[in-house]
């Protein structure tokens, strides 16, 4: 139950009341303190959620009358290699956007925090840095890093590798290339997590270790590790959504090209509703997307509670 | 779980409130004013009204010329006031749909030709047919040809003949951009035949030149492209069947694949700069502008910002051969919607920017008129110039065909991705027509 805030009393100024009636007026607060969220959540929220699964079971061009589907937008998703080859991507992006930034953010938490460097405070927010620019900017400037004239093509020549055709550009490397943008930017976010998490852990837990002759890769792995299993589970959580739901990085570097092999379902959503005049299969492919992160998420958080027992 | 049992109650009070949501079934009400026994010209007398305009023509000149005919308008007419309403071209995509099924529709719009936006108003009724006013005002004297562009049937199956649904104001096309300082220092000239084009690339290649230049990572510069090669190749007749998506043509013939191989062996030569796939469009002419590569194929709207970057020596051509066959067009036409208050006032309206007097307008502000261009052609910039004659020379003595991404609703995605796999050696020719056939086919069917 909702706390009533002692404000309300102040309805009741004077002397005091009896049980029952204090017990109305508490419930009048709530109720009349929850009407406005819960408006605006079911308005903004639930509706129009609700609207589309509903919108998923027609066939409708957004603009004509609409004329039942049934599941065939739905089983339309599983036979349209496009829109299966959305999904795939959309999954190879989980382990850019999720697992290879905290391969990376692990260590490099544990060194910021252990190493007492001077200057920490400047490392912090360059590394969170990627998190405060829009994502629409930042895809316009990696569109110029990852060009054939770009920075990265030319230091590869420096060492004879440079390539023909740029990143982008490319039916191999565009996927990887895009998933490398998600890389970077979740890096700062997973790496602030952890901080926080690892600069909670007690020095003397280090300091015993250190007694007891452990080295550093044993002490990251038995003491660290384990104090931010939280954390780590925070950051699987968010960034696992950021991969999945991923539309402005594709749209503004390569528009699901070369050919489909940069597609994710968030791009295909608002090219089939918005374009190709299918709002049905849109709204069946939001459907998917939603259940299929809402599934992921539950799964990690369930995995990670039971873990922790 | 207290969550799981939270989210199957939300579940169970979604499925309720579901039985009772679906998309109107039933077909959209329209407000039909338009009365067609009482077309009517003149307007002097109508009552005082607001006519709420929608348009995309948001970059300079374009804006400039659409605010200086609406003044011009309200002037003529002190009894109408107009309500404009710009935005891009994307915006004006997306946002369109909404709008005309909302209760607060515009009276006139400007909607893309193709059977993804002009092709499903004309089927779901949105807009209305112009025959009334086409033969009141003498549109079809005065425009041609160039209405097949605004027409569809009446159920939208068929396009580029039957209702006229709009009106353009400008004219496109596809053609050759080169300079001509460097044409000279290679010791060429402009070809006069297509085989002399071809017959130049490896020479200019061999000379340490790019012969050809292409940004195509956004998928449909390369749709451009490709429809000019096309026009080499395949009967006019024939590609405009296959761009306006009527039924009696197919993909998959000799000439097709004829044209996917030479855009396929043009690139695996080297003819094209590097990267063809991962190059950026707007990025690629301006290194055009600053002297990377000899050709570029475009499309006329591009004259503008070239000509500002390059001044005098830069030129426009249509692609090199005896009628000319290549991609080309309108602008947006305008259109008229079913929720227009009085037809007779918005027809007035797209008659007045599209009149004779507007299309010089239209000329002084930069931009292609749709009529009578090369008239306008000696008191342009050079390569402003260049486009006017040659549309007009394309309309005149050549076959101007559609953009080939208007055939079906998904055929922009369809063909941008199977362009890209021609371009990058995954697919043969063969591959890409038979490609295209399947979404052609599929679209009629």
């Amino acid at each position: 139950m909702v706390a009533v805030p002692g404000v309300a009393g102040a309805n009741g100024a004077g002397p005091r009341r009896k049980t029952s009636s204090k017990r109305r007026s508490r419930a009048i607060t709530t109720v009349t303190l929850l009407a406005l969220p819960v408006l605006v959540y079911g308005a903004f929220i639930i509706y129009p959620l609700i609207r589309v699964v509903g919108l998923s079971f027609w066939h409708w061009d957004g603009l004509g009358p609409a004329t039942w589907a049934g599941f065939e937008n739905y089983t339309a998703i599983y036979e349209d290699d496009r829109l299966r080859a959305a999904f795939l991507h959309g999954l190879a992006l989980i382990f850019f956007f999720a697992i290879l930034p905290i391969l990376i953010g692990l260590p490099l938490a544990s060194m910021l925090i252990r190493s007492r460097a001077p200057g920490l405070g400047f490392f912090r927010t360059v590394v969170f840095l990627p998190q405060v620019i829009a994502m629409v900017v930042l895809a316009v400037a990696w569109r110029d890093i990852y060009a054939l004239n770009g920075p990265i093509n030319t230091v590869l020549g420096w060492f004879g590798m440079r390539m023909t055709e740029p990143f982008l550009g490319s039916f191999t490397w565009a996927l990887p290339a895009v998933g490398f943008i998600g890389t970077w930017v979740s890096t700062g976010l997973v790496t602030v997590l952890l901080m926080s998490g690892m600069a909670r852990i007690s020095e003397s837990y280090y300091e015993a270790a250190t007694l007891d002759g452990v080295g550093p890769i044993g002490k990251f792995w038995y003491i660290t590790l384990p104090a931010v299993r939280a954390e780590i589970l925070v950051c699987v959580t968010l960034t696992t959504i950021n991969a999945l739901k991923t539309f402005d990085l594709v749209y503004m570097t390569t528009s699901g090209g070369p050919g489909t092999s940069t597609t994710v379902p968030a791009y295909e959503v608002y090219y089939q509703a918005f374009r190709a005049g299918s709002v049905g299969t849109a709204a069946a492919l939001a459907v998917v997307l939603t259940l299929l992160i809402f599934t992921i998420n539950l799964v990690v958080n369930i995995v990670g509670e039971r873990e922790k027992k | 779980m207290r969550t799981s049992a939270k989210f199957v109650g939300l579940g169970a009070a979604a499925l309720l409130v579901l039985t009772a949501c679906n998309p109107s079934a039933e077909d959209e009400e329209t407000t039909d004013n338009g009365d067609a026994a009482e077309v009517s010209t003149d307007i002097s007398d109508a009552p005082e009204q607001t006519l709420i305009v929608w348009d995309q023509e948001v970059r300079g000149g374009q804006n400039e010329q659409m605010e200086r005919l609406n003044e011009a308008f309200m002037d003529k007419y002190p009894n109408i006031t107009i309500e404009r309403n710009s935005q891009s071209f994307d915006d004006l995509q997306t946002t369109l749909r909404l709008a005309l099924t909302g209760s607060d529709a515009p009276d006139v719009v400007q909607a893309n030709n193709s059977r993804s936006m002009m092709g499903q108003f004309v089927s779901s009724k949105q807009i209305q047919c112009l025959d009334d006013y086409s033969e009141a005002y003498g549109w079809e004297d005065r425009f041609g040809d160039i209405l097949a562009y605004s027409s569809y049937s009446e159920d939208a199956s068929v396009f580029g003949e039957g209702c006229v649904y709009g009106l353009p104001q400008v004219g496109e096309t596809v053609g050759i951009y080169y300079s001509e300082s460097k044409l000279a220092e290679l010791g060429l000239e402009f070809p006069e035949t297509w085989e002399d084009l071809e017959a130049q690339l490896p020479e200019i290649a061999d000379a340490g030149e790019v012969p050809l230049v292409l940004g195509n990572i956004d998928k449909w510069p390369a749709i451009h492209v490709f429809g000019a090669i096309q026009g080499q190749y395949t009967p006019a007749e024939e590609i405009r069947t296959l761009g306006f998506g009527n039924e009696g043509a197919s993909w998959e013939t000799d000439e097709n694949v004829a044209a996917a191989a030479q855009f396929q062996e043009w690139v695996s030569e080297g003819y094209f700069n590097d990267g063809v796939n991962g190059a950026d469009y707007d990025q690629v002419w301006q290194d055009f502008a600053n002297g990377e590569g000899v050709y570029l194929i475009a499309g006329s709207w591009l004259a503008a910002d070239l000509n500002e970057a390059m001044g005098d020596d830069v030129r426009f051509m249509l692609p090199p051969s005896d009628g000319p066959t290549t991609t080309g067009g309108t602008g947006l036409p305008f259109a008229i919607t079913s929720a227009a208050e009085d037809m007779n006032v918005a027809a007035a309206y797209i008659h007045f920017i599209t009149s004779d007097e507007a299309m010089a307008v239209l000329a002084e502000t930069g931009n292609v008129p749709v009529l009578n261009a090369s008239d306008f052609a000696g008191d342009a910039d050079q390569v402003v110039g260049d486009v006017m004659t040659a549309f007009d020379t394309l309309v005149s003595d050549g076959n101007i065909v559609p953009y080939l991404d208007w055939a079906t609703p998904t055929m922009d995605q369809v063909m941008g991705d199977a362009l890209q796999n021609l371009i990058a050696g995954n697919s043969t020719p063969e591959d890409f027509v038979a490609t295209l056939e399947a979404a052609y086919t599929e679209a009629q069917n």
